[in-house]
């Protein structure tokens, strides 16, 4: 067998590494369908996995995919797929199926312009409230947004520790400019590589409950064939598993699921901070949009502008406190997404008012250049 | 205390009764897979059953195995993924004719055209039964459905055909009356290895039953006098056509790779071979 971690210093592509931190968070199961732009995730695990000991499958379709990654889970595996927007849409239901059964697995989304089939070969950042509330219900998700290939790299490895503490579907929202971009990434030594796999139940099987809540609120899981007896459902259930109809029942796992992510927001999110110190504008953005942000603020600087970037590496659940922290110090705040407005709703209800938000955005297919987040630095506040 | 039945220790006593309707035939179906789980000897530990949605799809809440009740018409895709990612498994969908043929057909013509090594059984009972009767892929032309108010005017699937032509190496059909041989194909299907398919007509007297003039005893009575058991027929010989006779049996057993066994030789080997 080859190994799991390619330690070595690269030139890759967004895609790429994305499939390698895959294999080092200990990935062994990929079902997936082609679609541009993240068919390179696919492909380059075809050829990895096989050799790891693990398996890919082309599946018939999106939906039939993100099942496999469910059943294989449950398996004891660790699971992927990686897809864009019109395949994301066919997900949607059966990450809820992840969500309400609590089943680890990441799904990626190297986002496209949309709607509909939209610019397949280019990239955009619009599905990021689809990723928040796509399927239906209300649930709380876990939401990575990484801006470079080696950020790829690890914010895959982190979104597969995510996911198996918190046992939910992680999402990666990427963009097609990360993805397909190549640059150096540097995949370290596998003994410098932090892996978490799901916590094992302990104590007698004839007592286990499957969904009751252990000291982080998340249930310990087996896996199947281990003599657990386990019945898994979509449907409504108590902490045995077992499908209860009623109204109790429903809050009381609606309790669970979201408490789980509500209660462990401090460990969950991670934001970056850029010359926020003194800064009495705040950029926030995230992804490509990240990186114009950067020059857009080293610009600013050097024309006597204070401004700084928050950049989201987790986007959903939302850093809401970050945002209202800097919203007592700064004079206002400009969003930079490649859509016409999501997160930057999330940014206004934040600040509750309290100063001035606006939205450099754009209906997609390319990234935004920094002039013109400059121009608002220069001329909005 | 109840009595004891033979097959409560694979049963989740704590949730019977089951929602099934009086004169319901899935309760048959289900037993006769039971009965085949235990005839079959293998760790029950070792076995999953995974169901979609509808009324046959409940099985898999009252089966004491691991046991997994996904989405609509995604059983298939989930057994799929489970058994690739543990192959120890042995792995049944035990789901109805609405789930698997009409939003889940897509996933069954795959599964088989890639011989992946689950035992598929459905319950065709014509109709959504859970949604209360509507029109299924499986109603026979001109019946009556709170969907097909006028008569149905499509033609049904013909699913033994469909398995055939996927790749399926094993197929059966049987009706509820025949509770011992759907024990045998099933059985039969657990050992073998690939894609097995067992249809098992059955009476939804409720809700098809009652809007197609056939009271619950009719609908087993045309089981008895209409069908003919014809192990070996062509599976083309199959359609449902109650006029020239319904062929039950034994259609296909025969054998072909797996998806597993040639991912183990094609991808998994440094040479392939």
């Amino acid at each position: 067998m080859k190994p799991a971690v390619n330690t070595g210093e690269y030139f890759i592509t967004g895609d790429v590494a994305c499939a390698e931190g895959a294999l080092a968070a200990g990935c062994r199961f990929f079902g997936g369908y082609p679609i541009t732009p993240a068919t390179e995730i696919a492909e380059h695990l075809s050829l990895r996995l096989p050799k790891v000991g693990g398996t890919f499958i082309q599946m018939e379709d999106e939906i039939a995919a993100i099942a496999a990654v469910l059943g294989a889970s449950w398996g004891g595996v660790k699971s992927m797929t990686a897809t864009s927007g019109p395949g994301f849409s066919l997900m949607m239901e059966n990450i809820g199926l992840g969500i309400c059964t609590e089943t680890p697995c990441v799904v990626v989304n190297v986002q496209r312009a949309g709607p509909s089939t939209g610019l397949p070969t280019q990239g955009a950042q619009g599905d990021m409230m689809q990723a928040r509330w796509g399927s239906h219900g209300h649930y709380e998700i876990i939401v990575l947004a990484p801006f470079s290939p080696q950020e790829l790299f690890y914010q895959t490895i982190t979104a597969f520790n995510l996911s198996e503490i918190y046992r939910l579907p992680v999402l990666i929202m990427t963009d097609e400019m990360v993805g397909h971009m190549s640059e150096k990434v540097i995949i370290p030594d596998a003994k410098k590589i932090m892996t978490v796999s799901r916590c094992k139940p302990k104590g007698r099987k004839n007592r286990f409950k499957l969904y009751e809540p252990g000291p982080n609120m998340v249930a310990p899981m087996p896996a199947a064939g281990e003599g657990y007896n386990m019945h898994v459902t979509g449907l409504t259930h108590d902490t045995r598993g077992y499908p209860i109809m009623t109204v109790e029942t429903q809050k009381q796992m609606m309790d669970r699921l979201i408490g789980k992510i509500r209660g462990n927001l401090n460990d969950i999110i991670q934001t970056e901070s850029y010359c926020l110190d003194d800064a009495e504008i705040a950029v926030v953005s995230y992804g490509i949009s990240a990186r114009t942000s950067f020059a857009a603020v080293d610009e600013a600087r050097k024309k006597g502008i204070k401004a700084g970037l928050l950049r989201l590496i987790t986007i959903w659940p939302f850093p809401e406190d970050k945002i209202r922290e800097l919203a007592n110090r700064v004079k206002g705040f400009v969003t930079v997404e490649i859509n016409l407005g999501q997160i930057h709703l999330e940014v206004q209800r934040s600040i509750g008012g309290k100063v001035p938000a606006f939205l450099v955005g754009d209906a997609g297919g390319a990234v935004i250049p920094p002039d013109r987040v400059l121009e608002v630095l220069e001329e909005a506040f | 205390m109840r009595p004891g039945h033979p097959l409560d220790d694979l049963l989740r006593t704590d949730r019977i009764p089951s929602i099934w309707c009086p004169g319901c035939g899935i309760g048959t179906a289900f037993s006769s897979c039971l009965t085949a789980i235990k005839e079959s000897k293998i760790d029950p530990k070792k076995i999953v059953m995974v169901s979609g949605i509808g009324c046959s799809g409940r099985a898999a809440g009252y089966v004491k195995l691991d046991s997994f009740h996904t989405t609509h018409g995604r059983a298939i895709p989930f057994a799929t993924g489970l058994k690739l990612a543990r192959p120890d498994l042995t792995v049944i969908v035990f789901s109805g004719d609405g789930d698997l043929f009409a939003i889940g057909g897509n996933h069954f013509i795959h599964a088989a055209r890639r011989n992946v090594d689950i035992t598929v059984i459905c319950v065709n009972n014509f109709n959504y039964g859970m949604t209360g009767g509507q029109a299924a892929a499986t109603t026979p032309t001109m019946a009556k459905t709170p969907t097909t108010p006028f008569g149905n005017p499509e033609t049904p699937f013909n699913l033994p055909l469909m398995a055939y032509a996927s790749g399926a190496v094993y197929v059966a059909r049987w009706t509820i009356l025949h509770s011992r041989d759907i024990t045998e194909s099933i059985n039969e299907s657990l050992a073998k290895t690939g894609f097995s398919f067992v249809e098992v007509l059955s009476p939804c007297p409720v809700n098809y039953g009652r809007r197609n003039k056939e009271k619950p005893l009719d609908t087993l009575k045309i089981y008895k006098d209409k069908t003919i058991i014809k192990n070996g027929a062509h599976p083309t010989q199959a359609d449902l056509d109650y006029e020239k006779g319904i062929i039950l049996g034994k259609f296909i057993d025969i054998n072909r790779p797996t998806f597993g066994e040639r991912y183990e030789k094609i991808c998994r080997q440094d040479k392939p071979q």
